[in-house]
Formats: structure tokens, sequence, C-alpha cells
């Protein structure tokens, strides 16, 4: 029911959050045809904008495209006019999705046994060679790691390619460069995480009666120190999104994130308000599923 | 740890002070930092106002173009030259100062905004309580970022039809990043203050004092606020770095600090462009980098440290 009040929710959220994203780029002064390569003759710009319902009032234009959206139909891109933006959609969010998930993946794949690594070993080699490295991840953005892996791996040894999208092998570089940031940041919230729970009484007690560590640490502990991990969830994939710009821009991926950032420079309105909903979709439902877990895992925590 | 009869008298902040400084790492991101501002502060009065003058044998203008681009490291150039013949080393420089003073300013827009939120919230309680943090929860799921990309590029042309002057739009467009950096990062802060807050003022000292007569703005002021700085100061030393970061992503997709003008992000923006297979100008690439991993990482041990000396369980476990 809780859930189900939360979706609910989600329908007049991002109502408001299209409507502020349209309004300050209609808003602005800039139309998306002022860089057109030939100057137009003042007619054949009138027609331009009467084509794309551009003279007509603000709400007006801003309820064609929501009724386009309505039926599946993002409306065509004002600066790449032979495409329309679903077709553009289409063929970059799974190549952006696939990125973001491959480097969740390898943030928790790697933070998550790090940061338990170093917080069981807390104070012994263990963990002053995993809290460095944690700490250097943080300290390294993926607009740092980019270029360095380019230069080394790619240019250099050539062991990677560097551009574009293919093979397997070329998603090896965007992932370590998205997700190297991310593990760090989760490895420290899962040593300490995991350092609070081993001082819990519940701990103690187990220990008490004699569970073996291994189960302790597993079974028992692990399942509470990881509730950090999955609260970061949420501002992780926010982060994330940010960090995939960069990446889809170093590595020219033809992902969604680049039109992004180009989207809102040319004023090219229905994709980028298109583009701020589809993001703000996948935030919210990954919010929610976030919040759903954290009630899975979380005894004290009864949303129903 | 023994305890001795002095240590016992010493006053919590005494004790969390001596833990800090016996941190190594955190001592030493300190001397890094207060070497970095002194640097950053002293090298605009050394290289001088004038662009063509070389003051120095290798102080050099940010700006003053040279004779040599893509000079390798070494002479008058100590990190090589760019592109236009401009000296790498003080263009680093410039860049970290612009990159400090964003992360500064961006975390004290989001220390106001967040205390202020959070106070309020954790205060006033109830329904007020409820609707505030659940507007904090909505704006944590937004993609606020794409707001602050869509602002600054909208920016420059809400200013024209203003008729703002031509000279104060790079300025304004300069305090809108401050602005909206700070305006995206004040969410945790907000949580973080609210949940102290929420916890101090059912304490007996708020009871004493509001049945002395003190109204509700003087015991949050007074009273309560005094007792959540040790977590703001933690939580806003880390909050810099993550501004400085923003910063450098924004500044590294042509959004942030436009050029001539150099901030590290654009910085790393410009040396990726000359990585390529025929030559590697491997400097201009490598040194800014430096400088940026240099001073996050700075910046992290301080904050790890701060963290670490005024956590209360330490105080408990050893003196």
């Amino acid at each position: 029911m809780y859930f189900f009040r939360r979706t609910l929710f989600l329908i007049p959220l991002l109502l408001v959050i299209s409507m502020v994203a349209f309004t300050l780029v209609r808003m602005a002064p800039g139309g998306p045809f002022d860089k057109e390569r030939a100057p137009a003759s003042p007619e054949i710009e009138r027609n331009l904008k009467a084509k794309y319902h551009l003279d007509k009032p603000l709400p007006v234009q801003y309820a064609i495209w929501l009724g386009g959206v309505l039926r599946g139909d993002f409306g065509p891109s004002l600066k790449y006019r032979s495409h329309n933006v679903t077709d553009i959609i289409a063929s970059g969010l799974p190549i952006t999705l696939v990125l973001g998930g491959l480097a969740f993946a390898f943030a928790l794949g790697v933070g998550i046994p790090l940061g338990f690594i170093t917080a069981v070993k807390k104070g012994h080699w263990e963990d002053h060679v995993g809290g460095t490295l944690a700490i250097l991840g943080i300290c390294i953005p993926a607009l740092v790691v980019g270029p360095i892996l380019v230069m080394f791996f790619g240019v250099r040894w050539k062991l990677f390619p560097v551009a574009l999208i293919g093979t397997p092998m070329h998603l090896v570089l965007p992932t370590v460069t998205l997700g190297l940031f991310f593990a760090g940041r989760v490895a420290r919230l899962m040593r300490e995480g995991m350092l609070g729970v081993l001082d819990a009484e519940f701990i103690t007690a187990a220990r008490s009666k004699g569970v073996p560590e291994r189960d302790i640490l597993l079974r028992h502990a692990f399942r509470t120190a990881v509730l950090p991990v999955v609260s970061y969830g949420g501002p992780l994939l926010a982060d994330l999104m940010i960090g995939s710009f960069v990446v889809e821009q170093l590595f020219r991926i033809p992902g969604i994130g680049v039109f992004l950032v180009s989207s809102s420079l040319n004023r090219d309105y229905t994709m980028l308000v298109s583009l701020v909903l589809l993001y703000a979709v996948v935030l919210l439902v990954a919010n929610l599923l976030v919040d759903f877990a954290y009630g899975l895992l979380d005894p004290r925590v009864k949303l129903a | 740890m023994v305890m001795d009869g002095t240590a016992q008298q010493d006053s919590p902040n005494k004790r969390a002070w001596r833990r800090f400084w016996r941190n190594r790492l955190a001592v030493l991101g300190s001397i890094a930092l207060v070497l970095l501002l002194a640097l950053v502060i002293v090298w605009p009065f050394l290289a001088g106002s004038d662009v063509t003058a070389s003051p120095g044998d290798f102080i050099h203008h940010p700006d003053a173009h040279g004779e040599t681009p893509f000079a390798e490291p070494g002479g008058a150039h100590l990190f090589g030259t760019d592109i236009h013949g401009r000296d790498l080393l003080s263009r680093i420089v410039a860049g970290t100062r612009i990159s400090l003073i964003v992360g500064a300013v961006g975390a004290i827009v989001s220390l106001v905004i967040g205390v202020f939120w959070g106070a309020v919230a954790g205060y006033t309680g109830g329904r007020t309580d409820s609707l505030m943090m659940r507007v904090v929860d909505i704006l944590y799921s937004l993609p606020s970022i794409i707001f602050v990309i869509v602002l600054i590029t909208t920016l420059h042309g809400f200013l024209e039809r203003w008729g703002v002057s031509s000279d104060w739009i790079p300025r304004l467009k300069f305090i809108a990043l401050f602005a909206g950096l700070g305006a995206v990062s004040w969410l945790t802060m907000a949580r973080i203050v609210r949940g102290q807050v929420l916890s101090l003022r059912t304490r007996q000292f708020v009871e004493a004092s509001r049945a002395l007569g003190a109204g509700d703005a003087h015991i949050l002021l007074r009273h309560i606020l005094p007792n959540t700085a040790g977590i703001i100061i933690v939580y806003l030393t880390l909050t810099v770095p993550a501004i400085i970061l923003y910063e450098s992503f924004l500044s590294y997709l042509g959004l942030g600090i436009q050029p001539p003008q150099a901030s590290l992000g654009s910085l790393i923006a410009d040396g990726s462009l000359q990585i390529n297979p025929i030559r590697i100008y491997w400097w201009l690439l490598v040194f800014p980098a430096l400088a940026l991993v240099g001073t996050l990482l700075a910046l992290n041990f301080i904050g790890d440290g701060l963290r670490d000396a005024l956590d209360p369980k330490a105080d408990r476990n050893a003196g």
C-alpha cells in the first residue's frame, strides 16, 4: 500500500519536473534554429516555427509535447530534424543503461568485499592497503582515470580499444573509469557499517552462544552492515549519471548522456525535456526500489 | 593509552584536537592544504598583473602567451607549456585557486541552506518536520545536477536579455555556478542537522533553558546549534571536495569555468584532447590531474581526521 501511494505520487512529480525544465529552456532567449548554416529568410523561419508549433503560446506547446509523450511519441528533435527524439532515445538508452549497469555492478562487486575485508581485519595490513585504495578511488574522478587509462592502455600499449562501442572489450575501460569512484565510496560505507555492527550487542550474544565466526560475519553482521550501502544507492545512481556524461564524451560512446548537454546548449527543447523526464523516471524508480530493498533488509523498518 | 590525571581534566575539544594531531594522514593533509593555499594566494603577487612580462625564472602569468607551444617540462617552464605556449604550472596554480574558491563558497552555500532547513525541521517537529524532510527525500531522487546544467546553459541568454553589461555576465555566471553547486549539495547536511537537533531538543539543558523563559530562537541558536558544530564541521570538510568534483565535471563538459580562465577540470579536458596515437603531450594531462587528485586527497584526509577526532565513541575509548 505504501509503495502504491509512492508510485502514484510519481505522476504529479514527473509533471512538475518536465514543466520546470520546459519553462526554463523555452523562456531562455535563443531558439533551436539559431545555429543553422544558411541564414533563413524570415518567411522560412516562420514556416519552420509554425511546423514545430514554436509560434504558439507556451502552455499550448507544452500540451502538444505532453500529448505526444502520453502516446509514446517524444516529438521531433529540433536540432537533428531527420530523427525524432524517440529514435534517438531508443538507440542511445540501451547503451547508457548497459554502461551504467556495468559500472554499478563493478562498484558493488569491488566495493563491498573491499569494505568487508578492511573492517574485519581492522588495524592489520589488509585494512591499511584497502583503506588507501578506497580513498584513492574517491579522489580520482572519472575525468582523471579515463584519459590516463586511454593514454596507457589504449594509446601506448594498445591493449584495449578506446572509442565507440562494438565488442565487449570496448566496455572495459569505460566501466572501470565510471565505476572506480563509486567502488571507493561503497568500500568506505561498507567498512563503516561493518565496524558499527561488530560492536553491537546481538553480535556479542551470537559469539557467546558459540556461533562460528564465519556465520556471524556473513549471516548476522553483513545484513545490517550493508544498509548504509543500500541507502547510498539512490545518490549513487544520480552521481553515476553525471559521470556517464563525461565517460560518454571521453570514449565517444553513442549514449544519451551526450545529447543531454548538447540539447541544453542548442535549446533543442523537445529533446531536452524528454531526456530530463527520462532521467527523472529512471532515478525515481531506482529510489523506490532502494527503499523497497531497505524495507526487506532492515527488520526495524516496516513500510507496509 | 593510559589515562592520567591531567588527561581527564582536559575538555572534550582539547582531547579531540590531540587525537586529530596524532593522525598522521590528517596532519599531512593539513600541511599540504596550507602550502597549497599559500601558493595560490602568493602566486598572483609574484606573477604580477602584466601579461607580457616574465618576472621570475619559472613564474609566469597564467594568461601569458609564449613562443613555444607544447614545450616539454623543464627550464623556464617547470611543467611545460600548452597549445598557446602558456606556462602550465602557473595555469595549474590559477586553476587550483578557482577550484578551491568554488569548493569553499559552494560548501558555505550548502551549509547555510542545509543547517537552516535541518534545524527548523528538527526543532519544529510534527507535520512541518515530515513535510520538510519529504521535500529533501524528493530532491534526493531528482536529477538536480541536470537543472544546474540547464540553468548555466540558459543563463547567458537571460542576462543578455535583461541588459546586463557584458563585463558583469561572466561574473554573474561565476556566482550562479557557486550558488547552483551549493544548492544541490545541501540535502545531506539538512538530514544530519535535523537528526542531531531532534535528539538534542528533548535534553535536559534545553528544558532548563526553556523553564528559564528562553525563546525558541535563543534555544536554537545558543544551545542546540553549538552542540551540532562538530558534526557540521566534519560534513563541511567533506562537502568541499565533493563540490570541487562537481565543478571539475561541469568544467570538463565546457559548462563551468570559461576560457581564458582555467579550472582543474577544464585543464584536464584540454590535456585529454592532446592524447593521440601520433604524439602524447603527457604533461598537459598528468600535472593537472595530479593537482586535482592531490587537492582532493588533502581535503579528504582532513575530513576523515576530523570525523575520527570528533567521534564521541573515540572519546569514550581513549584519551
